[in-house]
């Protein structure tokens, strides 16, 4: 079975603040569902599919109740944990429970404040002993991926920094962008450096806010008003150090999860007109492209140099919303907004300035966790009918 | 500062007590599975290769080169450098390099281990030979 065409994002929301200290985390949560259901179009009533992750307050139960669902309708739930590609994920499966007819209407919600306050730390695995008191944080576990790109295949900090560049140049477009100032390659590299060799305009902001999904069936879909965009390719995948035989982090595993996904769509990365792609650092963007095929493995930094991932000027148009090194990374996670800015592109409601023109195929990618250590990865491949 | 740095204690479990105890004496072990040969780290009781149960604790040379690394320069700590060292059996193991000028890390540089106390077993570090 595939899940190609079976499901259409028929509502989108992204929350505008980017500083939410007077919300609480499920106030948060309810506002992005109510905005992506007045997107759709749909009752908050009609909804019979739930997806939430580790960001929701007390997990699926407790959210289907505060939600105010309708627990006579509600038939499916997945609460799949996979840290900032949750929500792409989500989308594969509630793709997959609606082929299976499982569910018809399916609300998918983000929603956090890492700005306000610190995150719960993440549960630990078998590791922890083994790791926890090396620190490795989200900055320290992507040094070090950088670190043995530009070592295996020449990358440079000046390449890194076309990415940051690409995204501002997007970012200064967005009215609830957090920084929407036009940056240079020497703005980046005279940045302070926080974990070798990544600077800090090399790393995403630290933002609250969320977003929401609605996956429906073509039928719902095209009995509402919003322009349809359907998913055709899905793909997930798992990375680790498996007992630390032939160690490479030069690669993610986008490298798994992208091949899978452009096959159930049956296109290659030649066909796609807007990429999301997963910007916790530059580095991920880098090896992301990579893995996913745009470019060969080690050509990264030449391929997104030059403003080659500007909108309008490049090739490869990305991260149009000025992602997360510019926008936001709500709950520090940056898999929901991916989805939103594609969906954004296909529907032609981009700002003006970046909307990539007959943008019909786009890509949505995200990892979560640590790509330095363990993590997972999704691809959503997307058209517009 | 890495010297004055405190150290979580493991907490342990009976899968990986032989671990912890041989660190008491200063011994780095790995777990080599003898129904496929590989050697892997952390241990586990079941070979992540070939699921053997056939697992037997070695203690390791200590000895190995760096993988990669990154100097962690913003810390409430203090600055640390966090990386992985491919070990010479093979496998590769995250760790933080200490008692050395952590600006002048290499990628390819032969370290080895060294063991820093926490209130409970010591605690695996590496740093060059």
């Amino acid at each position: 079975m595939t899940i190609k065409g079976k499901a259409y994002i028929a509502g989108i929301y992204e929350h505008p603040t980017r500083h939410a200290p007077d919300k609480s985390t499920a106030q948060l949560h309810a506002e992005v569902a109510k905005g992506a259901i007045e997107d759709a179009g749909i009752s908050k009533d009609d909804i019979d599919a739930y997806f939430c992750a580790g960001d929701a307050p007390g997990g699926a139960w407790p959210m289907v109740d505060y939600l105010g669902l309708n627990t006579k309708k509600l038939r499916h739930v997945d609460s799949t944990e996979t840290g900032g590609c949750s929500y792409i994920i989500h989308l594969g499966h509630a793709a997959e429970a609606i082929a299976a007819g499982k569910c018809s209407i399916a609300l998918i919600t983000l929603a956090g404040k890492p700005r306000t306050g610190a995150m719960p730390p993440r549960a630990q695995g078998a590791e922890a002993d083994f790791e926890t008191a090396y620190g490795a944080t989200t900055h320290n576990a992507y040094g070090m991926c950088a670190m043995r790109h530009m070592h295996d295949y020449g990358t440079t900090s000046e390449q890194l920094a076309w990415i940051k560049v690409a995204a501002s140049h997007h970012a200064q477009y967005n009215p609830h962008a957090m920084l929407k100032d036009v940056v240079t390659v020497e703005d980046v590299l005279n940045s302070p450096m926080i974990s070798d060799p990544l600077h800090r305009m090399d790393c995403c902001v630290v933002s609250d806010g969320g977003g929401a999904l609605i996956v429906t069936t073509p039928e719902i879909a095209k009995s509402l008003k919003k322009p349809q965009v359907r998913l055709i390719g899905h793909g997930e995948a798992m990375k680790g150090p498996r007992g630390g035989k032939d160690l490479d982090l030069t690669y993610s595993a986008g490298i798994w999860s992208g091949p899978r996904a452009f096959e159930e769509a049956g296109i290659t990365p030649k066909d796609i007109k807007y990429a999301s792609i997963y910007d916790s650092f530059t580095i991920t963007v880098l090896m992301q492209l990579e893995d996913l095929g745009f470019c060969k493995k080690g050509e990264g930094g030449k391929f997104v140099a030059d403003g080659n991932l500007i909108s309008g000027v490049g090739k490869l148009p990305f991260n149009t919303d000025g992602g997360g090194l510019c926008s936001n990374h709500p709950v520090n996670r940056g898999g929901m907004t991916k989805i939103l800015e594609a969906v954004r592109q296909l529907r032609g409601e981009a700002h003006p300035k970046v909307q990539v023109p007959n943008c019909d195929l786009a890509i949505a990618h995200g990892t979560g966790g640590l790509l330095g250590v363990r993590h997972a990865a999704s691809t959503a491949i997307l058209e517009r009918v | 500062m890495t010297e004055a740095k405190k150290y979580p204690a493991p907490v342990t479990n009976p899968e990986t007590a032989a671990f912890w105890d041989a660190a008491k004496q200063g011994k780095f072990m790995i777990k080599r599975c003898t129904a496929c040969g590989e050697a892997h780290y952390f241990p586990r009781s079941i070979c992540p290769f070939c699921y053997s149960d056939k697992t037997v604790w070695e203690e390791a040379s200590g000895e190995g080169t760096i993988y990669t690394w990154s100097l962690m320069r913003k810390s409430p700590t203090g600055p640390y450098a966090i990386g992985y060292v491919t070990l010479k059996e093979g496998p590769s193991v995250q760790t933080n390099f200490v008692d050395c000028d952590l600006e002048k890390l290499k990628i390819g540089q032969k370290v080895k281990v060294v063991f820093k106390p926490t209130d409970g077993a010591p605690l695996p570090f590496f740093t060059p030979a």
